[in-house]
């Protein structure tokens, strides 16, 4: 057996602590862990986008990072996008534009589009294409989620 | 008299037939209708008592869940087919 | 565009599962947990085709944290027989064989052994020291290398050696056809394995109770074909076994097949815990179903003026390793777009020693399109008529048979090739060196099949609507929509769960593009047993006849005396108690879809990349309910089609491993390979459905291909005949042409 390591991260604006093993990945810490389900795993090896957080302010495969990496980290994910009860511009966007239909990417691009749009509020379409081409979704071929996220974009501009 | 077209692979059954006339008021009873002139054509639909589990039946082009149940009326085509199942 | 006006059919709401799907909080298979959980692995064959001669399980059993290890020897035993589990009769042999291999290996990722741990990683270690003895013998890999003499043969019972199934498809003439014809052109096809790809993999809990019945949470296309097998498999009677659908990260056809849930079962039942398994991304590649590789021969014959006079088929599909490739229904959908007289068809399902395959979209179809379509292109060029009006002059239309049979009721194919003809993307100009663009046509059937519906009033005026198919791409607002549109009141008035097993009446697979059409019918049905339910309610408040109480737009009237929904549902405790209304149909009047792609690329001459500029698909779908869902299932397909056509492939080393099993190698698009792909929805209404709809799902990726590969062609003067139409693929084709 392997000696667990105690990690202290900030998740959501929440302090976190928990015991890992050193094996385990960042993503297997936040679903069997601490219970945190919605990022997903699609292929463990960094190929898909489904596991993205973001990990001190910038997006992360957390099948790719270590827990023992998310010490003293500051980590956001799909739990943590929603404003309370309001859902965020972006998740209220892929719901009006249809940009999603089984929904198990939807998470990781949510979460990248976040990071996205805090960088660059008026991201060109090449733009979004270029920083979402490691999240991958085999159902809408693209179209709506690229919408939604220059519909997200329009959105924050707009007076709240 | 209901026109019924034979499938390719059993129309040597029916001596090279593709379309025959049948009477019967089902699809089973045109089936036993079948079997009466041409032998042997009736075990290569049925099984246990109901249409082999890979074949549908088609009235008049709608594939009928109600298989030798499905009424045929005297004009009626009838067509054996691949059942079709779930494909995504 | 269809006439009707509807208050509820052909809007945008927004889908009753949103809020939970962009939180995070939807439940999907590998999300369940349990008290007491345990993690199972499941060991596979590292040989493509191998004897297994012995297992030993007692070092994996000696290791800290495992509980159980269970082989094919689990099973139940006794005699094989022929078992019915929806897919035609087959041996119960092959689908426990497919599930745990007993007596032989048949592909690499064949399920072996498999473990149930504390811990996946502990699982995974605990597979690792399970010994067993292969004796691995020659593999097979290709169809026509599987139908020559001597090929190894995969199972010894099989008549007919590796050629498993041979269906002929004969209308009119074919000789005096050809003889007919003033152009004839024959050619051959390849295409290879392709994945469906979707992002969530396999992932099931099975917990056999103290109770005896064995609990199942899982993500699946049918919780009620899951329940059968898993019922089958062990022995039980249906009832036994309870499946909870959880939430499905896409399945396209690949979560029909069952692989995991007996497996964990068998496990819970040695430990009496609950079993997770879920599937890695290289377990999927290796050990899922993905669609077949094919080997296609079409010659084509048709006059000077355009007209058709003949067209035949050689149709060779690898199963993969038990027989049931969707041969036949290719066969069935390759001429499927023309009026032909003369036609004839040979369809060989063979086995090979890869996974054994499962159905993907529009399955057999897609590989058919892109020779048939790729002839067709290459026929109206030698004749000069522009490719859509080559088509118009053939189309399949009311009436028209089809080569399996049945004759066309009403067909949107006409209509779908004047769509593409008038679309301004048809009509645009395309400047530029190494540019072309490209069009075809396809069809699928759309199935029927059994669904169930349960509706409940509820007092505030809203209702609980319940039915069993689970929901991949919002279905479960379809369904709501239809229902809304009957009881008059708003979509999001609807409440509808997707239930378990034990909870609603037998409901068919989420697949075949049935989902919106029979489920949808079930809750039109639904729906209408409770308006007939509250018309005699309001007659019992009013005291006058229930036929005399009209109902229209969620207002209820007799005489002058009036009742909105919402109001005449706050009293229905004081007319008799709760309102339930209920739908069970296994509808007729299915309505197959014709779809069409228009495909602009760009094709870089020094490396063959092909780039696409621009893409359109038109489907005819009937009647759109959620035209936002519509356009997402037209897009998504079509993408499907751009990846299946441009990069994705089983790259296959000759001892049958797969060298690119994951995400990084099985290329298939992203955002950044696509620009926007627009849809034109046609809609002729099937006349047998209460709103008209045929089904969106499948048709769609089925002319992506062929539309390339005849864009391809005037780009960059090649003709390809292979899937995928890769960098190296188009670069060879270029230097021959050259040479």
């Amino acid at each position: 057996m392997h000696d667990n390591i105690r990690i202290r991260t900030t998740i959501n604006g929440e302090p976190r602590e928990f015991l890992c093993e050193p094996r385990q990945s960042l993503l297997e810490c936040l679903r069997d862990i601490l219970g945190l389900t919605g990022t997903k795993e699609g292929c463990n090896d960094g190929n898909c986008g489904a596991c993205t957080v973001i990990m001190d302010d910038r997006i992360v495969a957390s099948c790719l990072v270590l827990g023992a990496e998310a010490d003293g980290a500051t980590i956001t994910t799909i739990e943590g996008i929603a404003r309370g009860s309001q859902l965020h511009p972006i998740q209220r966007a892929f719901l009006e534009s249809a940009a999603l239909q089984c929904g198990i990417c939807t998470p990781g691009f949510i979460v990248a589009a976040k990071a996205l749009l805090d960088q660059e509020p008026h991201p060109s379409e090449e733009r979004i294409r270029l920083y979402l081409a490691n999240n991958l979704c085999r159902c809408t071929g693209y179209d709506k989620i690229v919408r939604a996220v220059q519909q997200a974009a329009a959105m924050e501009e707009a007076p709240q | 008299m209901a026109e019924v077209h034979i499938p390719a692979m059993l129309r040597e059954l029916t001596g090279g037939r593709s379309t025959v006339e049948a009477a019967g008021a089902t699809v089973h009873e045109v089936i036993e209708d079948l079997e009466r002139r041409w032998p042997g054509i009736r075990d290569r639909l049925i099984d246990g008592g109901r249409l082999r589990p890979n074949l549908s039946v088609a009235v008049d082009g709608e594939v009928s869940p109600l298989g030798l149940r499905e009424a045929v009326e005297p004009a009626s085509e009838v067509h054996f087919v691949a059942a079709i199942k779930g494909g995504a | 565009m269809s006439d009707r006006e509807y208050a509820v059919v052909g809007t945008r709401p927004v889908r009753h599962d949103g809020a939970d799907k962009v939180t995070g909080r939807a439940l999907y298979g590998a999300d369940f947990d349990a008290a007491g959980l345990l993690h199972g692995y499941i060991l596979r064959s590292p040989h493509a085709h191998a004897r297994i001669l012995r297992i030993d399980t007692s070092q994996a059993m000696a290791l800290a944290g495992v509980k159980a290890v269970v082989t094919a020897a689990d099973f139940p035993q006794g005699s094989d027989r022929m078992v019915d589990l929806g897919e035609g009769d087959v041996p119960l042999s092959y689908v426990r064989g497919n599930l745990l291999a007993s007596g032989k290996a048949l592909y690499r990722g064949h399920a072996v052994a498999a473990v149930a741990a504390v811990s996946r990683h502990i699982a995974e270690e605990a597979a690792g020291l399970i010994e067993v003895e292969y004796e691995p013998l020659p593999c097979v890999l290709t169809a026509p290398d599987a139908m020559q003499e001597g090929a190894p043969l995969l199972h010894e019972d099989l008549k007919a050696g590796n050629a498993a199934d041979h269906h002929q498809f004969a209308m009119g003439d074919i000789d005096a056809g050809f003889a007919a014809a003033d152009v004839v052109l024959e050619r051959e096809f390849r295409t290879a394995t392709v994945h469906q790809g979707y992002i969530e993999p396999h992932a099931a809990t099975a917990l056999w109770n103290n109770d005896g019945r064995v609990l199942v949470w899982c993500s699946t296309q049918g919780s009620f074909v899951v329940r059968d097998v898993t019922a089958c498999v062990l022995d039980l009677p249906v009832s036994r076994v309870k499946v909870t659908p959880l939430e499905i990260g896409g399945g396209f056809g690949g979560k029909i097949p069952v692989y995991l849930e007996p497996v964990a079962a068998l496990l819970s039942r040695k430990t009496g815990r609950p079993v997770k398994i879920v599937m890695s991304r290289k377990d999927v590649f290796e050990g899922s179903g993905p669609t077949p590789g094919s080997y296609i021969r079409v010659k084509i014959g048709a006059r000077n003026d355009g007209r058709i006079t003949a067209a035949q088929a050689y149709l060779a599909y690898e199963a993969g390793a038990y027989p049931g490739s969707m041969v036949v229904p290719g066969a069935m959908c390759i001429f499927a777009a023309y009026d032909i007289a003369n036609v004839a068809i040979d369809a060989y399902d063979v086995v090979v020693n890869k996974p054994s395959t499962a159905a993907y979209r529009a399955p057999g179809a897609t590989n058919a399109a892109f020779a048939a379509e790729t002839v067709v292109d290459e026929i109206a060029e030698k004749l000069s008529i522009d490719p859509v009006e080559f088509r118009l002059l053939n189309a399949a239309h009311e009436g028209t048979r089809r080569a399996d049979g049945p004759k066309y009721r009403r067909i949107g194919c006409v209509e779908v090739l004047e769509t593409i003809k008038r679309h301004p993307h048809y009509n645009a100009p395309l400047e530029g060196p190494n540019r072309g663009r490209g069009v075809a046509v396809g069809f699928w059937f759309n199935i029927g099949f059994a669904s169930s519906c349960n509706i409940s009033v509820n007092a505030d005026g809203t209702v609980n609507l319940v039915e069993g198919s689970t929901d991949i791409g919002g279905t479960r607002t379809s369904i709501a929509m239809q229902a809304a549109e009957v009881l008059g009141i708003a979509a999001a008035d609807v409440n509808p769960s997707v239930v378990d097993t034990d909870s609603i009446g037998y409901t068919a697979v989420t697949g075949g593009s049935r989902t919106t059409f029979a489920t949808g019918w079930a809750a039109y049905e639904a729906a209408q047993d409770v308006m007939r339910q509250l018309k005699e309610r309001a007659a019992k408040l009013w005291g006058v006849d229930a036929a005399s109480v009209t109902a229209e737009a969620g207002v209820f009237r007799s005489g002058d005396k009036v009742l909105t929904f919402g109001e005449l549902a706050a009293r229905l405790g004081e007319t008799g108690g709760p309102v339930v209304g209920r739908g069970a149909v296994n509808p007729k009047g299915v309505g197959g879809s014709f779809s069409g792609s228009i495909a602009d690329v760009e094709v870089d001459p020094e490396t063959g990349k092909v780039s696409i500029l621009r893409f359109t698909s038109v489907q005819d779908v009937g009647k759109a309910i959620h035209p936002s869902y519509v356009e997402g299932q037209m897009q998504g397909g079509s993408v499907q089609g751009i990846g299946w056509a441009l990069n994705e492939e089983y790259y296959m080393s000759p001892d049958g491993t797969m060298l690119n099993s994951s995400f990084l190698d099985y290329r298939m698009p992203t955002a950044l390979d696509l620009p926007m792909i627009d849809t034109a929805i046609v809609e002729v209404p099937n006349p047998g459905h209460p709103f008209g709809v045929r089904g969106v799902g499948e048709a769609n990726i089925v002319p992506p291909p062929a539309a390339i590969a005849n864009a391809i062609y005037r780009a960059a003067g090649v003709r390809m005949r292979r899937l995928p139409m890769n960098p190296p693929a188009v670069m060879e084709a270029i230097w021959s042409q050259r040479d």
